[in-house]
Parts: C-alpha cells; sequence; structure tokens
C-alpha cells in the first residue's frame, strides 16, 4: 500500500478554518480587539464587520434602527450588536444540522 | 449517444491525480475521466464540455476546493460534485454540505477504504444516469408524481418547502395517503400541490401504510389542478383583463394572512425578478424599506459566498422600535417586522409559520 502515501500532501495549502471568537469593530471599519486566531485573516473579519456596520447604517436610514442582529448560515452563525457607532461581533460555526461547534 | 459519464478529477497535485485515474478507471461504469490541477483551469474545462461529476480536493494553493465548488455551483448548479479530502475536519464537511455537494469523502488509506470510495462514486454517478431526476427545477410536483404512478413505483416522496416538510406515499402506482403539517390524505395533497417549488427525495416504500386517499391518481390530480386554477382565478380576478394598471402594494391574500399572526408589524416581500414590483402591507416608506430589504439582503448573501458558508438562511434584527426578520426563498424575498416586545421564542414560532404560509 505504499501507493497510499500519494493521499497524504507533504505540503498543505491553506485553507482557512472558521473560528469561534468576537472582534470589536470602530466607526471607521478598524478591529480595535479580537479573539479570534490569528490564522484568520484581518480582512475577512472587517468584511463582516464591515457588512453589519453598512446594515446598521442603513437601517438607521430607512428609520428601522436596529441594534441587534443574528444572521445565520448553514455553516455559520454571525451575531452583531451595535456600540457606539461601531459593533462587536460574534462568529459560531455551525457543524451539520445547524449544531453549534468550536 | 454514449452513455459512459464525464467525471473530472481536481487535485493540485498530478501523482495523486494519476492514482485516482488508476482506481476510477476500474468503475463497471467505466468513465471517461478528465483531470485538472487547478481551481481555474477545473472551471475552463466545466465551461467547455458538460460533466457528471466534479471531484474536487479541498487544500489547494490560489483557489481553494471550498471557493472552486461555490463558483461551480453557481455556475453549473445541476452538476454532481464530490469532495474528496485527507481533512477529517467536520467544520470543512459541514461548509461543503452548505455549498451544496452531493458527496464528502475522505481520501481513503486502506484496501476497504478504497472499495467504498469506489463504490460511492459508482453510486454517485449511477444516480445520475439511472435516476434522471437531476435538474427538475422545470418540473412541477405533478410531473414528478405522474412520473412515479406511471412507472407503478412503490415509494415514498418526501417534499421540503421552505421549513415545511410533506409526505406522498405511492404504492404500486397509486397515491395511498399524504402528510403535510397537520393535514393529511387528501386535504394534505392539495397543500403539497400549491407549492411552486422545493426539494423532493424519493424514499423506500412503506407497504404498511394505510390507504386514506381511494381515488385514482389521475382523478386526484385533476381535481387539485381544477382547485388550485379556481384559486388562483380567485386570487387574481384581472388576469386576464391587459390594459389595467399593476397594483403591486396589496393588501391582498397572502399578506393580509401574514400580517394578522401574532406580534406582526409589517410585511415587504418582493421578487429580485420584477425589481420595481413589491408587495407591502403596514409600511410607511415602502419603496425606501423595500430597497433597504434587496440590499440587506444581496450584501449578506455576499458574504455568505465569500465565507464560504452557505446561503443565506435568515437575518433577525432588533431596534429600539421593532424586531425585524429577512429571508430569501428562491428569487422571493421577505422582510416581517414585530412588535418589540415579543419574546424571541415567539418570533421564531410565527416566523415559521409565515416561512410556511408565504412559501405556499
Amino acid at each position: 500500500m505504499g501507493l497510499l502515501s500519494f493521499f497524504t500532501k507533504s505540503i498543505p495549502a491553506e485553507l482557512v478554518r472558521l473560528p469561534q471568537g468576537s472582534f470589536t469593530m470602530d466607526r471607521d471599519g478598524r478591529i480595535i480587539v479580537s479573539t479570534l486566531p490569528q490564522s484568520f485573516p484581518a480582512a475577512r473579519a472587517r468584511e463582516i464587520g464591515q457588512t453589519f456596520l453598512a446594515l446598521f447604517r442603513s437601517s438607521q436610514a430607512a428609520n428601522l434602527p436596529l441594534a441587534e442582529l443574528v444572521v445565520d448560515f448553514p455553516a455559520l452563525r454571525l451575531k452583531a450588536r451595535e456600540l457606539g457607532g461601531g459593533a462587536i461581533v460574534f462568529l459560531s460555526p455551525q457543524g451539520l444540522g445547524g449544531k453549534p461547534r468550536t | 449517444m454514449s452513455r459512459q459519464p464525464k467525471l473530472l478529477l481536481l487535485d493540485d497535485e498530478p501523482e495523486a491525480l494519476e492514482l485516482y485515474r488508476r482506481f476510477l478507471s476500474r468503475l463497471p461504469s467505466q468513465p471517461e475521466i478528465h483531470t485538472a490541477t487547478s481551481g481555474a483551469r477545473a472551471i475552463r474545462l466545466l465551461e467547455s464540455e458538460p460533466f457528471n461529476l466534479l471531484i474536487s480536493d479541498l487544500k489547494m494553493p490560489k483557489m481553494d476546493g471550498l471557493q472552486v465548488l461555490t463558483i461551480v455551483k453557481r455556475r453549473f448548479p445541476h452538476l454532481r460534485t464530490a469532495v474528496m479530502t485527507a481533512l477529517a475536519d467536520e467544520q470543512f464537511r459541514a461548509r461543503a454540505y452548505a455549498i451544496g455537494i452531493d458527496l464528502f469523502l475522505e481520501k481513503p488509506g486502506t484496501s476497504h477504504e478504497i472499495t467504498f470510495f469506489l463504490d460511492c462514486i459508482e453510486g454517485l454517478l449511477g444516480r445520475e444516469h439511472e435516476a434522471g431526476f437531476r435538474g427538475v427545477q422545470s418540473k412541477t410536483l405533478v410531473d414528478l408524481i405522474q412520473l412515479e404512478c406511471l412507472s407503478q413505483s412503490s415509494s415514498t416522496l418526501k417534499i421540503v418547502h421552505g421549513p415545511a416538510e410533506a409526505r406522498i406515499w405511492i404504492q404500486n402506482g397509486e397515491i395511498i395517503d399524504a402528510a403535510a403539517g397537520d393535514l393529511t390524505g387528501e386535504a394534505a395533497f392539495r397543500k403539497i400541490l400549491s407549492w411552486k417549488f422545493g426539494h423532493f427525495e424519493v424514499l423506500p416504500a412503506e407497504p404498511a401504510r394505510p390507504r386514506t386517499i381511494q381515488g385514482s391518481y389521475q382523478g386526484l390530480l385533476l381535481e387539485t389542478a381544477h382547485a388550485l386554477d379556481e384559486a388562483h382565478a380567485l386570487e387574481d380576478p384581472h388576469a386576464n383583463q391587459a390594459e389595467l394598471p399593476p397594483e403591486p402594494r396589496v393588501a391582498g391574500s397572502p399578506l393580509s394572512e401574514i400580517a394578522r399572526m401574532n406580534g406582526v408589524e409589517f410585511v415587504i416581500a418582493a421578487s429580485s425578478r420584477e425589481k420595481p414590483k413589491c408587495k407591502v402591507w403596514g409600511v410607511e416608506n415602502p419603496d425606501q424599506m423595500a430597497e433597504w430589504m434587496r440590499e440587506t439582503l444581496h450584501r449578506f448573501r455576499s458574504l455568505g459566498e465569500s465565507l464560504e458558508v452557505g446561503q443565506l438562511n435568515r437575518i433577525e434584527g432588533a431596534g429600539t422600535q421593532c424586531q425585524v426578520v429577512l429571508a430569501a426563498f428562491g428569487e422571493d424575498e421577505l422582510c416581517v417586522g414585530f412588535q418589540r416586545n415579543l419574546a424571541r421564542d415567539v418570533l421564531r414560532k410565527t416566523m415559521k409559520n409565515i416561512f410556511a404560509k408565504w412559501a405556499s
């Protein structure tokens, strides 16, 4: 079964794991505090945070100010709270069947 | 036309590809095997010719497997896809299934696992060739039921429509029972046939299921079709009057029913196919709100795609004035506002009913 060694890669390429954790973003879209591991790209976290900031702002503009949001995807749950123009965002990866998974 | 299935293998290691090719060439269906060492190359191949199955690795440089599968599922929604990876990780498994793959396999390490792997792939290719029910979006449930009945099948059709789930039991080509929520028998069958989209699965027959539907399937389908036509005509009395101006914002049947539900303050419904049109109830600034709903759903759908976590289920928001839930079903989008102090569990229960109502 020596041939099967081919199935294990010698130099694994990066595949981003979704972390469990949170981060705080200021009103200008900068991450202030984060409990996310360094392996999770900061650009991804910024993308998430800025999407929430945009939603908090657009809801205000639509006369429907929102202070708390929960966004459900099959493999990830995101929660965000508005914080003085910025936001705190929580990431919870979901397992199969929508069960929380670390 | 040749029935030899075409299979595309994607892995960044040429040696591994060659090994898979050798294994897979032993399959009874004798697939025509193509290989690609990068996601970009695989997508180009899929664009240039039709394939039955893509088997992709996850860990690859530049474009990883999840990225490739996200693009592939969007551009080739009918293509069967499988992941084969050395990553025994539940999160990646969940994310891959969330994207819509058919099969997630760990790379085989023993001869027994190789046999299992080959059986799974052959099964997947076999389903493609024998079942023939992939890409049924243009078919109605009536078509599917007729196919089952005409072929004198005995099976259980499981139908999932948004949050609603239903079953139709077929025995020797006759519909013997149906169940949808609290409804059973013919009432359930009529309810199921009023659904316009969803997923279905053919499960094994349940011969012990008691028969509650006595008529022939043709008669039942005909009666149900008439009932639906009549209901549709009542809902839209101007359907055949060509020159009438459109009245998209109506406090008409489905919305007003939703609006009567526990704690509901406003409802906005729109279709991404008909951008200017939306239906609203209880909203003071309908255009602005409809635009806000569309933008919000679009932003988070894009985020989900970028994070490779599957299609957006829903967004729940709470503010000083009210609570709000946004969701999309295919091309239909829905935003429901609730009283600010409505308990979260009541809201979720009501929302479940609303999804079921809206979906039907």
